[in-house]
């Protein structure tokens, strides 16, 4: 059964106590982690999410990590945590390396999902990233949090030097494409959409 | 805070009261009204140097104090700035043509490959507020613009922000590059933004980290009177 969204969002997701690695992901690649497991027959895994709103306080990441370890990690031969830096400036690797653990290389999702190397060398500064995930939770991420609900006159504050949204798409789905569009144009931002499928997401999680 | 006072006229209130509403007008994030509240004092004859440390500043130092505290966020903080903004369009021809302090000049923008500058611009304000003199050279800086503007304008400060964990490390190629030109002390360099903190500051060889515009603030003024005091004691 798929976990919803509005859960993966505030509470995660608990492990289901079957497989041998655990894996402590963002709540926000859930979906995409268990697509990953069930077309690849990973059934060594164990996904265990974290609140995918995390995604909005970096600070907090390392030590929800380190926390879900300590109270989920016993019992399994190994831990993988299915995060990259995701804005915690490196504490997560920090945090990582000292409890022997492996994670996502990059700096985020949207690297990962474009491949590291060739979001790198794009250097796309004035683009604003949103994955599926994040197209359907917009509002709970983006539109509220920001204030952009209540004040919309802040939105040239907050996206004036953007230039375009960047939808990265997991999922070939034509209706999560216009949420997308509608969501750049709220912003105010051109809109352009690239099927990256689940980029290097698949390559880290077969070496978990 | 702004349903119970639909009915106020500003201009009914006397100084205290007056400023005293600012301070609720700044926080609610009021444009109109402090811009309305402005005039007023000036035209009750108060300096715009006043207006703007007394009413507009303290109001903002408030709404900082509260941000720092988890009691407001982002949105609120930017409606006020808003509002201060408002206030200080006002009031900012008329402090060029007054004697209000010069505390000193700094330059300011954020790092290459970062376009994020709300808090790059809010201490800009609360700079210009304290009576520095800003030059704002905006988002997505190359060491090069850095330079340029510091020995262009015979700066005293140079300041650095980065939203972004994959672009503060940018901050020491700066500070680098000024050491290898020699030019490293001739400034006092501060640094700032969500993802940093004080041992990145120390580690990149930065003078400070300023965690909020107040602390920015309050760390410039202090590195520019240490300065005073440096040049009077060789002197």
């Amino acid at each position: 059964m798929q976990p919803d969204d509005a859960t993966l969002t505030r509470d995660g997701l608990a492990p289901s106590g079957r497989g041998r690695v655990l894996l402590i992901a963002c709540g926000a690649l859930a979906r995409e982690i268990l697509a990953l497991i069930g077309r690849n027959g990973w059934d060594h895994l164990d996904l265990h999410c974290l609140p995918a709103l995390l995604h909005n306080r970096p600070d907090r990441i390392a030590p929800a990590v380190e926390a879900a370890v300590a109270a989920r990690g016993a019992g399994y031969e190994r831990v993988f945590a299915v995060y990259a830096d995701c804005g915690t400036g490196g504490d997560l690797a920090r945090t990582c390396e000292r409890l022997g653990i492996g994670m996502v290389e990059g700096p985020h999702c949207y690297a990962f999902y474009d491949g590291v190397e060739a979001f790198a060398e794009k250097g796309e500064v004035t683009c604003f990233y949103l994955t599926d995930f994040l197209v359907r939770q917009f509002d709970a991420f983006v539109w509220t949090p920001l204030g952009l609900d209540r004040h919309s006159e802040l939105r040239e504050m907050y996206f004036g030097n953007y230039t375009t949204l960047v939808y990265q798409a997991q999922t070939d789905d034509p209706a999560l494409t216009a949420l997308a569009r509608a969501h750049a144009d709220r912003l105010g931002l051109g809109f352009e959409r690239r099927l990256t499928g689940y980029g290097d997401l698949e390559r880290a999680l077969a070496r978990a | 805070m702004a349903d119970e006072d639909d009915d106020l006229i500003l201009s009914e209130l006397d100084d205290e009261e007056l400023v005293a509403q600012m301070f609720d007008d700044l926080y609610d994030g009021l444009r109109d009204e402090i811009m309305e509240a402005t005039q007023i004092l000036l035209d009750r004859g108060w300096q715009p140097y006043d207006v703007l440390t007394k009413a507009l500043v303290g109001g903002m130092t408030i709404v900082g104090n509260d941000f720092r505290d988890g009691i407001l966020f982002v949105p609120e903080v930017l409606l006020a700035a808003n509002a201060m903004k408002g206030g200080m369009s006002i009031l900012k021809p008329l402090l060029a043509e007054t004697d209000a302090p010069r505390m000193g000049k700094m330059v300011i923008g954020t790092v290459k490959g970062d376009i994020h500058d709300i808090g790059k611009n809010l201490v800009a304000m609360m700079m210009e507020g304290a009576g520095f003199e800003i030059v704002d050279l905006g988002i997505n800086n190359a060491v090069e613009s850095y330079l340029e503007a510091l020995a262009r304008e015979k700066a005293d400060i140079l300041g650095m922000s980065a939203l972004l964990t994959t672009t503060m490390p940018y901050m020491k190629v700066v500070i680098d590059t000024m050491k290898e030109q020699g030019i490293r002390d001739d400034y006092i360099v501060l640094v700032g933004g969500a993802p940093l903190n004080e041992e990145f500051g120390r580690a990149i060889g930065a003078d400070a980290y300023c965690r909020d515009a107040a602390v920015a603030v309050e760390t410039a003024k202090d590195w520019i009177s240490r300065r005073h005091n440096q040049m009077q004691a060789g002197a």
